[in-house]
């Protein structure tokens, strides 16, 4: 990261948001309804890349946190009747009060015990979403019902099951979530994250408390994705329970790796390309976790700093 | 029945599942200790073992016990020679990096699993047993093949644990676990030690399934409870200590055979993952283990 003028860091990013404005009127049916599907999950891979990026903490157990907000969202709209913007905040709440408890836990291990406790609690979280099958569904989990993802403001009612709307939502909450990662990465703490990720014991030795920075990364974090999953149960309708499986913790990873761990645009890149090889190689064959596993090794053994890593190593100091 | 005998059953269920939870428990321990890879595919190479155990005894066909000993055999060479191939492509390359192995061998546990789907089919699939003989005991009759399971792993565990105590190979793995630079300047091969540790562990975990698969089906998902079972024995047993293992596996399995069978599964698997997370959490080093360096 060279001392490039922020304004071009800034410019390229309104650049990229304004893009994704174009595409909306440009895309045709399908691919408009996937790249807004694609925009609230890149949401989840940035929250994901916040932590596993910038502090360096592999986190096998992020779906706790999407599971968070979708199920806080989902059942704060099925079981309590609670509107829209209401039960937004209340899966946010539920993912930062959820990241908060996890790090004050994981965060007294490192390295692969760190992996593994916060596999465990994810583990915790999808049995006790299986056990409490009488409120959230089970494994059926639960449909959002059409009325109850309506907007209005005094006269102006906004319908989130119509295409244009649900768009527009997504690409509110990916912008806003860009900038505010943008900012952060580029501010002073993100500095600070960046030099625990490098070397933690020499951080500990300048004088900064590299557990409560750590802590408050994983609760931005955990709050990142819980908006993920609380945006998603509220636009695309559908809460389950395989969205708090191991699966959806290793996918984050698999987008962020792809992308590039460490940019403020991989997150999105890897969501963009993951998506459209399986769109595309579901069309031939149907062994997608054949292609998600290949894809993984290949990363490892060949990409390790992915598209847009490799991009910023070659050519483009600057990229944050 | 009353209570004794029931706790009874229970318990024989539960020294069941500990018996084939510390061979597999064993392979990981091993893999771990050796070579700090964390071995995500350790649960579909268990997976492979039971899917060739049923490949191999309806190819040979006659006596269930004919097929059953040429799988017993058989399955964990070839999954051994699997893990053989996949460490000298991928791990070693990645030059066993703690995190970059971790997401290789998530990568591995799809393909493995994909495959399995492809070839094997989405059906759970019986092997017969080699013997169907049923001990009389006072209150109940019980399977004497379940019974010859303990004795089996029982037999491995003790194998192991003179390999890797008295034999040159026991040593010179435990010259690599306690500081591998040093070994390799002593002339130990590192790369072919950790390249059969890696085999030897995926072999444990086949030779495991083998035996479970005759009471539980094959199928292409059942990697997944004994891979995270197994995590939480090596935790709980301390890393490398195969003492640990074995009497973490018994508490383990014992108490998921008597809670399950009292109490609802979810809420005994609830508590039983809480519990370990925690004593991740608070005591690192297992309950067992030294602390390590």
């Amino acid at each position: 990261m060279s001392e490039a003028s922020p304004a071009k860091a800034y410019a390229l990013h309104l650049g990229v948001i304004a893009l994704l404005f174009v595409l909306s009127f440009l895309l045709p049916d399908y691919y408009h309804g996937l790249l807004a599907r694609i925009m609230v999950l890149a949401v989840f891979a940035m929250g994901y890349n916040m932590l596993f990026g910038y502090v360096g903490l592999l986190s096998l157990g992020h779906a706790m946190f999407f599971g968070a907000g979708l199920y806080g969202a989902g059942l704060a709209v099925i079981q309590l009747g609670w509107g829209v913007p209401l039960a937004f905040v209340s899966g946010i709440a539920c993912g930062a009060v959820l990241a908060l408890m996890i790090g004050l836990l994981a965060l007294r291990t490192t390295g692969v015990a760190f992996m593994i406790v916060t596999m465990m609690f994810a583990q915790v979280f999808s049995l006790l979403i299986l056990y409490f099958a009488s409120w959230t569904g089970g494994d059926q989990g639960m449909v959002v019902p059409q009325p109850a993802r309506v907007l209005s403001f005094g006269a102006t009612v906004l319908d989130l099951t119509n295409p244009t709307v649900r768009y527009m939502s997504a690409l509110a909450l990916f912008s806003i979530v860009l900038l505010i990662t943008l900012a952060i990465v580029r501010s002073r703490y993100g500095r600070v994250l960046v030099a625990i990720r490098e070397n933690e014991e020499r951080t500990k030795m300048l004088g900064y408390d590299t557990f409560s920075n750590k802590l408050i990364a994983v609760v931005i974090s955990g709050t990142i994705c819980a908006a993920s999953g609380a945006a998603y149960a509220l636009l695309f309708g559908y809460v389950g329970s395989s969205f708090a499986s191991v699966q959806y913790s290793i996918l984050p990873l698999l987008w962020v790796l792809l992308g590039g761990a460490a940019t403020t645009l991989g997150p999105l890149i890897g969501t963009v390309f993951m998506y459209y090889v399986i769109d595309i190689t579901s069309g031939y064959t149907s062994a997608y976790l054949l292609i998600v596993g290949i894809a993984l090794i290949l990363l490892v053994l060949f990409f390790p700093k992915g598209i847009l890593g490799s991009i910023r190593q070659r050519w483009l100091g600057w990229l944050p | 029945m009353h209570f004794g005998p029931h706790l009874l059953l229970a318990a024989l269920e539960g020294l069941v599942t500990s018996a084939v939870l510390a061979l597999t428990a064993l392979g990981l321990s091993l893999v771990f200790g050796v070579m700090r890879v964390v071995n995500v595919a350790h649960g579909e190479f268990f997976m492979l073992g039971a899917v060739l155990a049923w490949a191999i005894t309806t190819a040979i066909g006659g006596h269930p016990a004919l097929g059953f000993l040429a799988a017993l055999v058989i399955a964990p060479l070839i999954v051994g020679a699997i893990a053989l191939v996949a460490e000298r492509l991928v791990l070693r390359r990645l030059n066993y990096n703690p995190e970059a192995t971790i997401v290789a061998t998530i990568g591995m546990l799809y393909i493995i699993q994909q495959l399995a789907l492809t070839f094997y089919g989405p059906e759970a699939r019986p092997v017969e047993p080699p013997f169907s003989y049923r001990i009389l005991l006072p209150w109940f009759g019980y399977s004497g093949y379940k019974l010859s399971i303990i004795a089996a792993s029982a037999l491995i565990l003790i194998a192991s644990w003179l390999v890797l105590t008295r034999t040159r190979i026991g040593l010179i793995m435990r010259a690599t676990q306690y500081d591998s630079e040093t070994a390799q300047a002593f002339g130990i091969p590192v790369g072919r030690v950790y390249g059969g540790v890696f085999a030897l562990g995926a072999m444990l975990a086949a030779i495991a399934a083998v035996l479970i698969v005759p009471i539980s089906q094959a199928h292409y998902l059942m990697g997944q409870d004994p891979l995270l079972l197994s995590f939480i024995v090596v935790i709980i047993g301390g890393l490398g200590s195969l003492r640990g293992t074995v009497v973490a596996a018994v508490l383990i399995g014992m108490s998921d055979g008597i809670v399950s069978m009292f109490f609802s599964p979810t809420l005994a698997k609830i508590i039983a993952t809480l519990l370990v997370a925690m004593v991740l959490v608070f005591r690192p080093q297992g309950l067992f283990g030294t602390a390590s360096r």
